[in-house]
């Protein structure tokens, strides 16, 4: 089996980061350079950037934190919130970052997906999935981080992404985002066994078992946000848990 | 003791500002050049790349910069090629089509297999930490990865991988499904990663002090 890549999700609004429960109520954590600087040390596989208020206002903040994070921080680093153009992406890359995750504007314009992974390769063009569970047992794609419903079901989505040359999926529980309780297994089970690139499960980590749990499900990497800015887990402590339930992941 | 210098390709592709900085960090002095000249005269000479074959050789065609850099490896001077830029060290690939590359390891750029060794379906593109040992045979010393130890993590994204001719020429490789895929190759002093050594933490960092040494 593949490591499981064991990532810091850091959500930041204007020059914090920040963290919110079902990504609302939002709470100031701070520096978000410090944190980023701190989860590299620790061993953080790879580093997750949303500008959580990006889309809504129209504009990326995330630049300067970019820029400043690619010269301590020598790991993978995702990001995204308010990327609108294959150009957004372009200028993310320069300042550092190796992929960018989208979700509103490729739910408005899913030809962007293609435009991305044509430009920078698939591997660039992360699809950023936020959903919400349904009463039918499913799941529908959310956009504007979790305010606005789109009424496109996420497993249909998911593949379709794919289709169009997404090369890695973002996958955020609405439901279970801050809350503590576990990832949502069952969402996770069904967009990993829709698609064949590398799903990453995000939102909810609050015990031992959660980490099993959603990799028996299909996660090949699990984000990690307030269990870390909260210190009630280090990255380090997270390894040491994978590997005590079996679940190979980087050594050292 | 002056600063190790190191040119870094710029032909059009790729994420060059995470390598420069990475290299800065190992205390290089790090120029950025799309000039045949500056090529040709580098002391050591770093070729990056992420992207598909097609578009990384049209990259370095356009700008008239693969004469100056088949040039500049016969001098026999350090030259590392990462992701793309190792599998456009190669002799040709197979990524959408048949495309010639620069020859300096002769093989071929083959895709990795969408199934395991079992006959299962696994994840493509390949991305993550993969732990990287020596091919048979192969020695790291007098290389980038003379610092580093067998089964030391590196961060790979990549569906595609170099097939030397040659296992002479093949120096670590990484499993994936059972297979082997190939991580790093070397032909005298012309090295490939399909790792990232900059994307690879501490380890990856060590690795690129070591090719600012050679």
């Amino acid at each position: 089996m593949t490591n499981v890549r064991l990532i810091a999700r850091l959500d930041v609004k204007g020059p914090n980061l920040i963290k919110g429960v079902h990504l609302e109520g939002l709470r100031i954590i701070g520096d978000p350079q410090e944190y980023a600087r701190r989860y590299y040390e620790q061993g953080a596989d790879e580093l997750i950037y949303i500008d959580i208020v990006a889309s809504l206002y129209g504009r990326n903040n995330l630049m300067d934190i970019v820029q400043h994070a690619a010269r301590d921080v020598f790991v993978p680093m995702t990001v995204g919130g308010g990327i609108r153009s294959s150009d957004d992406v372009r200028d993310l890359l320069r300042a550092g970052a190796d992929k960018g995750a989208i979700n509103t504007a490729v739910v408005k314009r899913p030809e962007l997906i293609s435009e991305v992974s044509r430009r920078f390769g698939s591997q660039c063009m992360v699809l950023s999935i936020e959903a919400k569970s349904r009463d039918d047992g499913r799941w529908e794609v959310y956009t504007d981080c979790g305010r606005e419903r789109s009424g496109i079901d996420a497993v249909e989505w998911a593949r379709r992404g794919i289709e169009l040359g997404a090369g890695e999926i973002l996958l955020t529980s609405i439901d279970r985002e801050g809350t503590r309780k576990g990832f949502d297994a069952a969402l996770t089970r069904a967009v990993a066994s829709a698609v064949t690139v590398p799903v990453v499960a995000s939102g909810g980590y609050g015990e031992a078992r959660h980490l099993a749990e959603v990799v028996s499900a299909g996660a090949d990497a699990v984000a990690f946000a307030d269990a870390l800015h909260y210190n009630r887990t280090t990255m380090s402590q997270l390894r040491e848990v994978a590997r005590a339930q079996s679940i190979p992941v980087r050594q050292g | 003791m002056s600063k190790p210098e190191i040119t870094v390709i710029d032909y059009g592709i790729g994420n060059l500002f995470s390598v420069q900085g990475a290299l800065e960090h190992c205390g290089a002095n790090v120029r950025m050049s799309s000039s045949a000249a500056d090529i040709v005269d580098a002391e050591r000479l770093l070729l990056p790349g992420v992207g598909a074959f097609a578009d990384g050789m049209q990259g370095l065609r356009n700008r008239g910069l693969i004469e100056p850099l088949l040039r500049f490896a016969a001098t026999g001077r350090p030259l590392l090629g990462i992701c793309l830029g190792m599998q456009m060290l190669a002799t040709a690939s197979e990524e959408f089509g048949e495309h010639e590359g620069l020859g300096l390891i002769p093989g071929r750029v083959k895709q990795v297999p969408a199934r395991t060794v079992t006959g299962e379906s696994h994840k493509i593109p390949h991305i993550g930490w993969s732990e990287i040992s020596p091919a048979p045979g192969a020695d790291w010393s007098g290389t980038m990865l003379q610092d580093t130890a067998a089964g030391t993590p590196v961060y790979l994204v990549h569906s595609f991988h170099l097939v030397p001719d040659s296992p002479a020429h093949l120096l670590a490789d990484c499993g994936y499904g059972g297979h082997r895929v190939t991580a790093a190759v070397c032909s005298g002093a012309i090295l490939g990663a399909q790792f990232h050594p900059e994307k690879s933490g501490k380890e990856g960092l060590k690795m690129l002090s070591a090719f600012l040494r050679l």
